[in-house]
């Protein structure tokens, strides 16, 4: 990640800037123009809808607001509410890093496990593995075949099929059950998580030098395991990382699979999470301070969570 | 027997190094149990989607579907004559949105990363920067203030509340921007001698070059506009998105079931069509999708 790198050559070179000031920004931006207009509709729309909207709600997180009244300045109240009187924000939080810690990284590493067998295939049988896998992360609604098979009366696929082989009596009602609520989204959430990292797994593989292995299996590297340890892991250094944040990213926001399997809200809030909370109070409640403090700590856990996985996965092979 | 194992181990290409074939083959069975996981929820959507009513209902439920029929497809055009708003509305509403999202989503995102990808100027590092760390959490986090933003610029209720934020999609930038460093500079060094200007050689050098990763925006972009269903942005009928319409339809009950399946199965059906066609553009972008440090 350029984080870190960038932010400091940027300082660096900025400083001795400074003594040219306006005069230096002038020149810069008319010597490049053309440059800055062609970036100007799409950085405008950026700012607009996604800069600005979260310095917006880092600042809203510290009012009272409903959108009709004048917006109150409460100062850290919202926050102590969220944390200390917020019983159900703690239920959705503790639900929220379930998903991070299970489905965060179980989903990382399947998409790099599936995307490694699926480079052994041949070109023809590679693309079709790679539709498979694929598919579903963008066939939108189509989760909502799993409603079906987890329906709580005897046409539900599940129940059907348990019955008629004498594990149960009665169907289960999988989804107002709150024992298996969760697991069922984490299910779901998994078979539809195979998206651009998977992609960008596959292509990284195709991209490693063979001369790499060739000269790897000279020194020494016997079988495939070596092989993907010494060779492969720290030549895919660059997509290990995308992935990670496409991954990460993902995982923390799980919502709207949640309301489309276990409805909104769910039963005894089993399948509530961060998200969820946060459109309750941002859509339904229009307590928009409230919101944006739970959009606030949402935001940072999501950030501080990449950033340092990304310090870490930098560390590979170093 | 034997035959069967000869086309499974043709099946993974000319001879390689480090691999064992025991290995392989559990490897290749491990991948055939885990692709049938996902390929079924698929196959059962296009099956039911071709199920009369009496085998949508049947107890225990089928997988497969019997007597294949295409009633539940009359049965949508019959639904699209007869509702209060006609489905063909709903229909040219989503292509709408999808198609004005996606075609400016991939003109504004390479114009914007023609510039970081190739120039360095005041603001360029920052500017890449804020949008790799945008990549780090989900638009979630911006919903709240985004819709009092909407409601400011009266947006609410319109097309353009889905149509504008979608055009500045961060990921975007971030694969064509990654993309677009590995065409040549000589490339670019020749036509600026020849005395175009930037904004000509993103015309005209650099977008014909970078045909995969508009295919790959494409395949990105797509599936979430295709499948949005307006959010609380959208609350005139007449405005509303097929995946909308498609939830009302559900909501009929029983006798609706089949058209669901039919609609789920058309909403399906466009995504996957197009990342069967754009595949190998898509992955040629993708290789160079890695964060570099």
């Amino acid at each position: 990640m350029q984080g870190e790198t960038t932010v400091s050559t940027v300082k660096g070179s900025i400083t001795p800037k400074k003594k040219a000031g306006l005069a230096y920004v002038a020149s810069e931006l008319k010597r490049n123009k053309t440059l800055y207009l062609l970036m100007a509709p799409y950085m405008t729309i950026f700012f607009l809808f996604t800069v600005l909207p979260v310095l917006f709600s880092l600042l809203l997180s510290f009012f009272y607001f409903n959108m009709l009244e004048f917006p109150r300045f409460v100062g850290w109240q919202n926050y102590s509410r969220l944390f200390l009187n917020d019983d159900i924000f703690m239920i959705a939080l503790k639900n929220t890093l379930l998903f991070a810690v299970i489905t965060g990284p179980v989903s990382y590493i399947a998409c790099f496990v599936f995307a490694w067998i699926i480079n052994e295939l041949s070109p023809k049988v590679r693309a079709v593995m790679t539709l498979i896998f694929y598919a579903p992360s963008i066939s939108g609604n189509v989760f909502f075949i799993w409603l079906i098979v987890f329906s709580g009366d005897s046409y539900g696929y599940l129940n059907g099929f348990l019955m008629k082989a004498g594990f149960i009596l009665e169907p289960i009602q999988w989804l107002l059950d709150e024992k298996y609520i969760l697991a069922i989204v984490m299910l779901v959430q998994l078979w539809l998580s195979l998206g651009t990292s998977f992609l960008a797994f596959i292509a990284g593989l195709q991209t490693i030098d063979k001369t790499l292995i060739e000269a790897g299996a000279v020194d020494g590297i016997r079988n495939r395991w070596q092989e993907l340890w010494f060779i492969t892991l720290p030549s895919m250094r660059p997509q290990l990382m995308f992935g990670a944040v496409m991954q990460i990213t993902a995982s923390f926001a799980v919502a709207e699979i949640s309301i489309a399997l276990a409805g909104f809200p769910s039963v005894n809030y089993a399948a509530h999470t961060v998200v969820t909370h946060l459109m309750d109070f941002g859509t339904i409640r229009f307590e928009m301070g409230y919101a944006s403090t739970i959009a606030t700590v949402l935001f940072g856990m999501m950030l501080g969570t990449n950033i340092l996985v990304q310090k870490m996965l930098r560390k590979i092979g170093e | 027997m034997t035959l069967v194992i000869k086309r499974i181990a043709s099946l993974r290409g000319p001879k390689k190094l480090n691999r064992s074939f025991t290995v392989s083959f559990l490897l290749f069975v491990v991948l055939a149990g885990f692709g049938a996981f996902m390929a079924l929820p698929l196959i059962y959507a296009v099956n039911n989607a071709f199920k009369p009513l009496d085998e949508l209902f049947i107890f225990p439920p089928r997988f497969f579907v019997n007597n294949p029929t295409m009633d539940n497809f009359f049965d949508l055009i019959a639904l699209m004559g007869n509702s209060w708003v006609p489905l063909s509305r709903y229909i040219a509403n989503t292509l709408l949105i999808t198609i004005v999202g996606t075609v400016g989503h991939i003109l504004l995102a390479s114009a914007a990363a023609f510039p970081l990808a190739k120039y360095r100027f005041m603001g360029s590092k920052a500017l890449f920067t804020i949008v790799v760390l945008s990549l780090m959490f989900s638009p979630h986090v911006t919903a709240t203030p985004n819709y009092m933003v909407m409601s400011w610029l009266g947006w609410i209720n319109t097309h353009a509340s889905l149509i504008i934020p979608a055009l500045a999609f961060p990921l975007g930038l971030f694969l064509m921007k990654q993309f677009m460093e590995q065409i040549p500079d000589a490339l670019l060094e020749a036509a600026k001698i020849d005395g175009a200007n930037e904004a000509r050689i993103y015309w005209s050098i650099v977008m014909p070059n970078v045909k995969p990763a508009w295919l790959t925006l494409m395949i990105l972009q797509f599936p979430a506009l295709w499948g949005t269903d307006g959010g609380s942005f959208i609350y005139s009928e007449n405005l509303k998105t097929l995946h909308y319409a498609l939830g009302q339809i559900t909501q009929g009950g029983i006798a609706r079931a089949g058209v669901g399946a039919a609609v789920a199965l058309l909403l399906m059906i466009v995504p996957i069509t197009l990342f069967i066609i754009s595949q190998s553009s898509v992955m040629q972008t993708m290789a160079t999708s890695g964060m570099k440090d």
